[in-house]
């Protein structure tokens, strides 16, 4: 059967990109970030989840190997 | 209270919605059969299943109910994490789950067939279904309303388009999909909840900050300065703390006739396990289950807890929007907290954790209910197996799919009786779960002592059932304005609060039964000979085979004793 990891790792590391992308985008938009006490939360969660799924992405492949 | 969304929390609910539905459609081809689209073709490695036995369990009714709760008690709702479920787990992993997988039945009911008798597995299962078409069908128009009232969704659509997710992708895959979903959902809540954890705890200034600003808050209800951040230190008597339980009522009705019940003998939850690949693996399932269980309060409860601070600090300008009866909506906290302290984008993600606790509580409720009516009611009574092997395979793959529609459609129309009839939901929800306290009795018995009887199981089932029922339809909470809260015969007794009625209906319920089923297992005779009974009664079973060559963290037991560790050490951290 498919490994459950590949689909989490793809799916983590696109919406991962996405909001990166989108963080980097609104990194001058001081007033968006007002309400998470003007921290650029979705540059911190995007890489996190870049991270997460690549790692995912890594065992997946590692196994396939074995 | 409205909150708006933009294109990219948009996106990301697409992109949650494609891979969803993407696992169901690389998983039908391996649907070959009724075993592999009911049972997972029992081929689950222990962690996959483990995180989804969990993941069944974070439904959305747990999610925004524990974050409500953890803004009106605190920290003591922690209870229901700690003490009301990682002891109950471990004991499935290690005391039942030898049982329930090594006697091969493809359910709880029909377990009690092999145990016990028909009758006892046709009570059980036709509860069940009932009670899991309810349960789905409550929690769905829970999510609708909320979609409805805070995003502006429409409530049908919302409702319709959910469903059709669902049953999309468990229609496809079947319990496989359900599973291999199920964590996926997992890391969604997580990760989708984490930086509300974060911001929330870091505007209040950390644990310490929060400690302080809840202390005139207790103080002002008339508790000890320290009562929502501390769990067990005010549980002496039930008027100091704000749960209105005491320490008895906690240890007893929830931390064993409760969780016993539900985490022991309730198949949703159980099924996941049923789904490992080895009976090893099978033992390991609520066991690495239990590891996030255990920190879930954190994302949860602290949040809520964090709520109660808010609101109570005007600067912040943090409130809860009025319910129907007058008071604030606990069912909103969460989703307010994240209006509060996400902007867009990390935004889309959270109100996709919402989405995705729905999918994984309502998928669980849909295939543990096919499996139920296409092997304890249809296989049972409608068309029995015919002996060959494959034409049956495919005949009830077939019926467990239509059963899934089935399934779906009859929690949509729940969901719409929920819409016009809440409280007649809520009560018959209220009577169903009265089922598990005497079942698990029923259960234990009938795994530890060899001479247990079917007739006695019945009746011992039946009697707390009923007896529950007698109790719960004599006492009232306090305040309570209908009979669907309690006392619809008369008003013998008044509870402080629900909580404790509830404890109490579990504990009676649960008594009555062992006692009934004591008795009459001395009155009636065992019909099962004692080589029927093999590998379904601890006595009668060969001792496991040795696992003393594997390391620790491969033994359930060592996986055990780790869990209990962890357990112990957070129940006295948060004392």
């Amino acid at each position: 059967m498919v490994d459950i990891r590949i689909p989490i790792g793809l799916m983590f590391s696109i919406i991962g990109i996405l909001i990166t992308v989108f963080g980097l985008a609104t990194m001058s938009n001081t007033e968006m970030y007002q309400k998470s006490l003007n921290i650029n939360v979705n540059l911190i969660m995007g890489v996190l989840m870049l991270i997460f799924g690549l790692i995912m992405l890594y065992f997946a492949r590692r196994k396939k190997k074995v | 209270m409205k909150v708006d969304l933009s294109w990219i929390d948009y996106l990301i609910m697409i992109i949650y919605f494609i891979f969803v539905l993407g696992i169901g459609w690389f998983l039908r081809k391996y649907m070959k059969n009724a075993n592999a689209f009911l049972e997972a073709g029992r081929s689950m490695p222990a962690w996959v299943a483990g995180l989804a036995f969990i993941s069944t369990n974070l439904g959305a009714l747990e999610v925004m109910g524990m974050t409500g709760s953890g803004m009106k008690y605190g920290m003591l709702t922690t209870h229901f994490y700690w003490i009301g479920a990682i002891p109950a787990m471990i004991f499935l992993a290690v005391f039942m789950m030898p049982f329930y997988y090594g006697s091969k039945a493809r359910s709880v009911p029909e377990f009690l067939k092999l145990r016990y008798d028909e009758k006892t597995r046709g009570l059980n299962a036709i509860l069940f279904a009932v009670m899991t078409v309810l349960a789905s069908g409550i929690s769905m128009f829970a999510l609708a309303i909320l979609m409805e009232n805070v995003l502006g969704w429409n409530f049908n659509m919302s409702l319709w388009i959910s469903a059709l997710i669902v049953l999309g992708y468990t229609y496809l895959g079947g319990l496989s999909s359900a599973i291999y979903n199920e964590v996926l959902q997992f890391f969604i809540i997580v990760i989708g909840l984490l930086p509300l954890v974060f911001l929330a705890l870091k505007d209040v200034g950390g644990w310490i900050g929060l400690k302080a600003q809840l202390a005139p808050i207790a103080q002002a209800r008339g508790f000890a300065a320290d009562t929502f951040t501390t769990t067990w230190k005010y549980s002496g008597s039930a008027g100091a703390n704000p749960l209105g339980v005491e320490w008895f009522g906690i240890l007893f009705g929830l931390g064993f006739v409760l969780s016993f019940g539900y985490w022991c003998t309730n198949f949703l939850i159980v099924q996941r396990a049923f789904a490992a690949e080895s009976k090893a693996a099978a033992r390991k399932v609520p066991l690495i289950g239990a590891i996030p269980k255990m920190f879930i309060p954190f994302l949860i409860i602290v949040p809520g807890i964090i709520a109660l601070a808010l609101s109570n600090d005007p600067g912040k300008g943090f409130n809860l929007p009025l319910s129907s009866g007058g008071g604030p909506d606990y069912n909103l906290t969460i989703i307010m907290l994240l209006k509060q302290y996400l902007p867009a984008g990390v935004l889309g993600l959270g109100i996709t954790a919402l989405l995705a606790s729905f999918m994984s509580g309502m998928a669980g409720n849909v295939s543990a209910f096919n499996t139920v009516w296409t092997y304890d009611i249809y296989q049972s009574y409608i068309r029995p197996r015919t002996g060959n092997e494959e034409e049956d395979g495919k005949h009830y793959l077939k019926v467990g799919r239509i059963a899934t529609v089935f399934g779906i459609l009859l929690s949509i129309a729940s969901a719409y009786i929920a819409s016009k009839f809440g409280n007649i939901m809520d009560f018959l929800q209220t009577i169903f779960s009265l089922i598990n306290a005497p079942l698990f009795a029923v259960i234990f018995l009938g795994m530890f002592w060899k001479r247990t009887t079917g007739h006695a199981a019945f009746t011992g089932l039946l009697a707390g059932f009923i007896l529950a029922l007698v109790h719960h339809g004599l006492t009232v909470p306090a305040g309570a304005t209908t009979v669907i809260k309690g006392g619809w015969i008369a008003n013998l007794h008044t509870y402080p609060v629900e909580m404790a009625q509830n404890f109490w209906t579990a504990i009676i319920a649960f008594t009555v039964s062992t006692t009934v089923t004591v008795i009459l297992t001395f009155l009636t005779t065992q019909k099962k000979t004692d080589e029927e009974l093999k590998g379904l009664v601890y006595s009668l079973t060969p001792r496991e085979l040795n696992d003393s060559h594997l390391p620790w963290y491969e033994r359930p037991t060592g996986l055990a004793i780790l869990v209990s560790v962890i357990a112990i050490v957070l129940t006295i951290m948060f004392w």
